[in-house]
């Protein structure tokens, strides 16, 4: 019988040996390990043997009987291995080819730049505040040291809708507004972003209709330094760490002392260039110290409040970071220039 | 307002600095220079020639062959202008002289005869056309008056001369003058200003027996003065004026016009001289035109008046526009020998009224708008005066005839260290503040710490503490000011929550795949009526129109952000820009005024258009066309993000497919509307295929409420089962749905159509529609029976409301 089991396990081995797939291993295992298998039925004539001779042949058919179980799941596992193998070769695709788009939006560039100012005011406690886009005189001028027939009013012509009422040539009447309602004895820290307008015609530096930003700081005890170095902060955060900031004595009805505001050029750094128009300095905004008569018409005493004001325009602001040459796109709206600014 | 170096260089002097230098510290004084520009390119060895003899060109009949001294030798020149002659002085471009526009002058030989150089124009040496005087316009200049042989032209022309360019805020109108100027410079500088101090030798008789000046409009004029100037002869005015006149980019006409014009720059005061002889009264009556009146202007245009302007006149008809401009019948021409001299002060809005009505706007009228100096208006007629006798060998009676009612007093402004310094954050000490005000030539009287400063007339802009603030800071620089923040309570600065709110449903929009428009608010006739959404639509509100529009395409107000939208998308449409997806906020304006007397309302609105391919995958086949449910998606999604719920009904609107088209509600409220454009208005407006939403966003925010308490997750699992119902084809999805949520609840949580069919293998007229519902109880896990009961029930309700059966 002992040469019978090794005969088995020789012949059973070869066989798996030369197996190439699941199917031929499987019948293999029936051969050999199954109820009417070859070992099965040698084990089976273990009863004719001596006492002493069935532990050892049990052993060695069991050492068989493993040894062919053992192979069987090696090849079986290799042999599935290779199927795998098969399948993903077969399941390769061209990585080469464009992905499923997926359709994204973005802001307006307009938005973005308005956006960006009002969380770098945010960020020194400033909030921001809406008002009408449709304005009374009362508001839009004369709460602003403009009163009728002021001279200044050239500077602004303006959209009127009746005597009383126009379509706001500024946001500063959002000042006067908030002013107001804090009933002139809390501090002011606002800045309101918003749409104006102007009887312009429309062509590449001019624009009926344009966007502005405009900041009011009002409390006990603000000094010209205050404004100087807000605005400083300001400018370096928008506009970069190297840039410097220069302040020129101009002129606004509603501030006084005025100021206008230049930042040293990016492109030249003060030396002078084209688009700086060789002056080293790029005008960004407009600003001063509140008008007394602006103070005490919204009911805070100048003798006591004083503040400061500032005033910019978006459109200039990204004409000048972007290089855009013509305001008019702003309100186009065309597809291939609002996706230019996607990761500006 | 042009400023001449040169001329400056009269009143203050302004050492070796260079324009450019002095451009920069004016600009960070408070005065813009936009530009500087010189009167001409440089021109090297171009000298004054004394022109020998003229004699024809032998070979050449509109030649002239000159010989023509230069000082250190005589040189031939052929010369072809019509006004060359023997005897007279001329600019002579030498042999090797560059003339601006890099023209090099060198030997040449004409029709066989050298000629070496060339005798010049003005326009050749570089003066603009526009400037060069009529007389010496056509053909070479020549001197008209005693200049040495020899001499470089550059500086007897002024051609050397920096030109700066100011652009003055409308309150500096002191800076109009160069007198201004002067005090201005002289301050920056620290210099002091020499004025000029007119003296005219006025003969002993006296003008008052020649005129009488009555002014019946004080508040409008309080001030008139008429000099009566005798035997002026009209000639060109000297060179040196005339250099500068031109520099100031004014055009020399003769003696007397460019007497009142060089007077009117160096003082800021508009003079105006009338032909005594034509004045056909012995008086001068200044009054408000009378209504309907008429007055023939310098221009020969007729102008019709009213009781807002102001004219002078003879004491019966207007003989000018006061401070614009002077009638036809007083005209001062060649053949004037006797001028009545006008030096007054107008009232800016009397100029102003003129000005608006006539549309004549002059270097007169913009001075007396702005307002002048009170105490030069006299000054300024003396100064004319003065210069009438020296260049125009006038006489002049004594005494100026006089209407004065001016307040020439100057103002006074308390100012004091402390508060200066308070205000201004600096450390100033009064002997600096003291030292600006002498830069300034402002007068002051000084106590300690106290300065009253007394404030010239000439400075009429300030009139408060806060003015001479800013004459303090711009003169100590703005540059010195030291950078500090503010030291009051600080506060936190944060968005409110519905300006929050609008930022997360821009950055959804964005996400889902929108871009932003900004497009405008003004918009045309035809477009203002379109688009509106019905609950505004039925509101009755009236288009609020511009009294004065721009242009037929910015007329109106908006009262819906979707024409403009539609202009965006069919702009790119256009330019083959097909897939579009847009979004815009923004107010639209609602009145129900005809006229309007208060503000409207503003209403923040969301509106959204989508066309052409939403998804295009073209090599897998795989391309969506934009439709309703496209856009709808995105309505739900941004609705569901918020948490607000709406509905959408089937609704019939203006402008709108009227088969494709949803009422949006918040509750009972309408908010909004979306849907497909009604084909027509696409082929109208040139788009394809395109979706629309409009939603009123004030509604939206007042039910959004942030979350801000936790809700436990479930413990227990949920059940899905699915059912399918046949339905009349007119059935609406949405309104099963509702019926099963209701039928369900509370144990069916959600309810979601996941098949409709339609066709072959249903009956006519009917359609399937298959819902997915989800069972959760948060106590318990739920049992078959307990689901069962539930699922019966709604079939049964289901079936009964709309004769419904289930699909099996």
């Amino acid at each position: 019988m002992r040469e019978q089991l090794q005969a088995i396990e020789k012949d059973a081995l070869e066989k798996i040996a030369n197996a190439n797939d699941t199917k031929t291993l499987q019948d293999i295992k029936v051969t050999y390990l199954g109820k009417k298998g070859s070992l099965t039925s040698v084990l089976r004539g273990m009863g004719k043997l001596s006492k002493e001779e069935r532990p050892v042949v049990g052993e060695l058919a069991n050492q068989v009987r493993e040894k062919i179980t053992t192979t069987l799941e090696e090849k079986g596992e290799k042999l599935e291995q290779i199927a795998l193998e098969k399948q993903l070769e077969k399941e390769a695709i061209d990585v080469t080819l464009p992905g499923r788009p997926v359709k994204i939006g973005g802001p307006h560039l307009l938005t973005k730049v308005i956006e960006e100012i009002e969380d770098l005011f945010i960020g020194m406690g400033f909030e921001v505040r809406g008002g009408p886009e449709v304005e009374t005189d009362f508001y839009n001028f004369e709460s602003l040291n403009l009163p009728k027939n002021h001279p200044a009013r050239d500077m602004q012509d303006t959209f009127f809708i009746s005597n009383e009422l126009l379509m706001r040539t500024q946001t500063s009447p959002v000042q006067a507004r908030t002013m107001r309602e804090y009933g002139g004895n809390k501090p002011v820290k606002m800045i309101s972003p918003g749409k104006v307008y102007r009887r312009d015609t429309d062509d590449a530096t001019h624009s009926h209709q344009f966007t502005q930003i405009e900041g009011l700081y009002v409390d006990k005890h603000v000094r010209m330094s205050d404004l100087k170095g807000i605005l400083d902060t300001f400018a370096k955060k928008m506009y970069g760490e190297d840039r410097e900031i220069r302040l020129r004595p101009s002129f606004f009805p509603f501030t006084e002392p005025s100021v206008e505001m230049d930042i040293s050029c990016k492109v030249c750094h003060g030396d002078g260039c084209s688009v700086c128009k060789g002056s080293g300095w790029i005008e960004i905004l407009g600003a001063g110290m509140v008008h007394p008569n602006v103070l005490s018409m919204a009911g805070y005493n100048p003798e006591v409040y004083s503040g400061f004001a500032f005033g910019m325009g978006p459109e200039r602001i990204a004409m000048l970071k972007y290089g855009i040459n013509d305001i008019r796109q702003f309100y186009t709206n065309d597809i291939r220039f609002l996706k230019q600014y996607h990761n500006a | 307002m042009l400023v001449s170096l040169n001329w400056l260089k009269n009143y203050v002097n302004i050492g070796s600095i260079s324009p450019e230098e002095l451009a920069e510290k004016i600009t960070k004084s408070g005065i813009e220079v936009d530009g500087i520009e010189y009167v001409a390119e440089k021109s090297e060895n171009v000298v004054v020639g004394y022109i020998r003899s003229c004699e024809k060109h032998p070979n050449a009949d509109k030649l002239n062959l000159c010989q023509v001294d230069v000082g250190e030798e005589t040189l031939q020149i052929i010369c072809g202008a019509p006004n060359v002659a023997q005897g007279q002085k001329v600019a002579v471009a030498k042999p090797g002289a560059v003339l601006p526009g890099d023209f090099k002058i060198k030997k040449v030989k004409l029709r066989g005869v050298e000629s070496n150089g060339m005798i010049c124009s003005l326009q050749e040496l570089g003066i603009e056309e526009k400037y060069v005087p009529k007389d010496v316009a056509e053909g070479i200049f020549v001197f008209p008056e005693a200049v040495t042989v020899g001499e470089p032209v550059e500086p007897i022309l002024n051609l050397n001369d920096a030109i700066l360019e100011f652009d003055l805020t409308p309150n500096r109108a002191d800076c109009l003058s160069m007198l201004g100027v002067a005090y201005e410079v002289a301050a920056i500088l620290d210099q002091p200003v020499k004025l000029p101090n007119p003296k005219p030798a006025m003969v002993e008789e006296d003008a008052h027996q020649f005129i009488s000046v009555e002014v019946e409009a004080p508040e409008w004029n309080p001030y008139y003065g008429a000099f009566i100037i005798r035997n002026v002869t009209i000639n060109p005015s000297p060179l040196w004026m005339r250099n500068y006149l031109i520099a100031a980019g004014i055009r020399p006409i003769n003696n007397v016009v460019d007497i009142t014009n060089y007077v009117l720059l160096e003082y800021g005061q508009p003079l105006h001289a009338f032909d005594y002889d034509k004045l056909d009264s012995d008086k001068i009556v200044v009054r408000r035109a009378k209504e309907e009146e008429a007055i023939v202007t310098l221009d020969e245009q007729e102008r019709t008046l009213s009781n807002e302007h102001l004219v002078i006149t003879n004491g019966k008809e207007p003989i000018a526009l006061a401070g614009v401009m002077g009638g036809l019948n007083t005209e001062v021409t060649e053949g004037t020998t006797n001028v009545l001299l006008e030096a007054a002060f107008f009232a800016g809005n009397a100029v102003r009224n003129a000005v608006k009505s006539t549309g004549l706007r002059s270097e007169s009228s913009t001075r007396f708008e702005k307002g002048i100096d009170p105490n030069r208006v006299k000054l300024a007629g003396l100064r004319a005066c003065e210069l009438l006798e020296q260049y125009a060998d006038a006489t002049i009676l004594k005494h100026v005839v006089e209407f004065d009612e001016l307040d020439q007093t100057e103002k006074q402004v308390e100012m004091d260290t402390t508060e200066i310094n308070k205000r201004l954050g600096t450390e100033l000490e009064t002997k600096q503040i003291v030292d600006i005000l002498h830069r300034l030539q402002f007068a002051f009287e000084q106590h300690d710490d106290q300065i009253t400063v007394s404030v010239p007339t000439r400075r009429g802009d300030i009139t408060i503490f806060e003015d001479m603030l800013e004459e303090v800071a711009r003169i100590y620089g703005y540059d010195q000011l030291p950078y500090t923040l503010p030291v009051g309570a600080s506060q936190a600065g944060a968005l409110t929550n519905k300006q929050a709110m609008i930022r997360k449903v821009k950055s959804l929009l964005e996400g889902a795949g929108l871009m932003e428009s900004r497009t405008y608010t003004l918009i045309s006739d035809n477009a203002v009526s379109k688009l509106i959404s019905p609950e505004i639509k039925e509101g009755q509100f009236v288009p609020i129109e511009l009294k004065l529009p721009m242009s037929e395409d910015h007329k109106y107000l908006r009262q819906s952000l979707l024409p403009e939208l539609l202009r965006v998308i069919s702009h790119n449409q256009a330019r083959n820009q097909i897939d579009l997806a847009y979004y815009e906020l923004g107010s639209v304006f609602l009145t129900k005024e005809r006229e309007l007397t208060k503000q409207p309302d503003e209403r923040l609105r969301l509106a959204g258009a989508i066309s052409g391919k939403w998804m295009d995958h073209p090599w897998q086949q795989d391309n969506k066309t934009v439709d309703f449910y496209v856009l709808k998606g995105i309505v739900e999604k941004l609705f569901d993000y918020l948490d607000v719920s709406v509905s959408f009904n089937q609704a019939k609107i203006a402008d709108m497919h009227p088969g494709r088209t949803a009422e949006l509600k918040l509750g009972d409220k309408r908010i909004g509307f979306i849907g497909q454009v009604h084909p027509s208005l696409q082929k109208q407006w040139d788009l394809k295929e395109t979706y629309v939403f409009d939603i009123n966003m004030d509604e939206v925010f007042y039910a959004y409420t942030p979350s801000l308490t936790y809700k436990t997750i479930p413990k227990y699992p949920s059940i899905v089962r699915d059912i399918a119902f046949v339905l009349d084809k007119d059935v609406l999805a949405g309104e099963v749905k509702k019926t099963i949520a209701e039928a369900g609840a509370p144990l069916v949580k959600q309810v979601d159509v996941f098949d409709v069919y339609q066709g072959e293998h249903m009956e006519a007229g009917k359609k399937s529609v298959a819902y997915s519902l989800v069972y959760q109880d948060p106590e318990k896990t739920l049992t078959d029976e307990e689901i069962q009961a539930s699922f019966e029930k709604i079939i049964e309700d289901v079936t009964q409301k709309y004769q419904a059966y289930i699909r099996s």
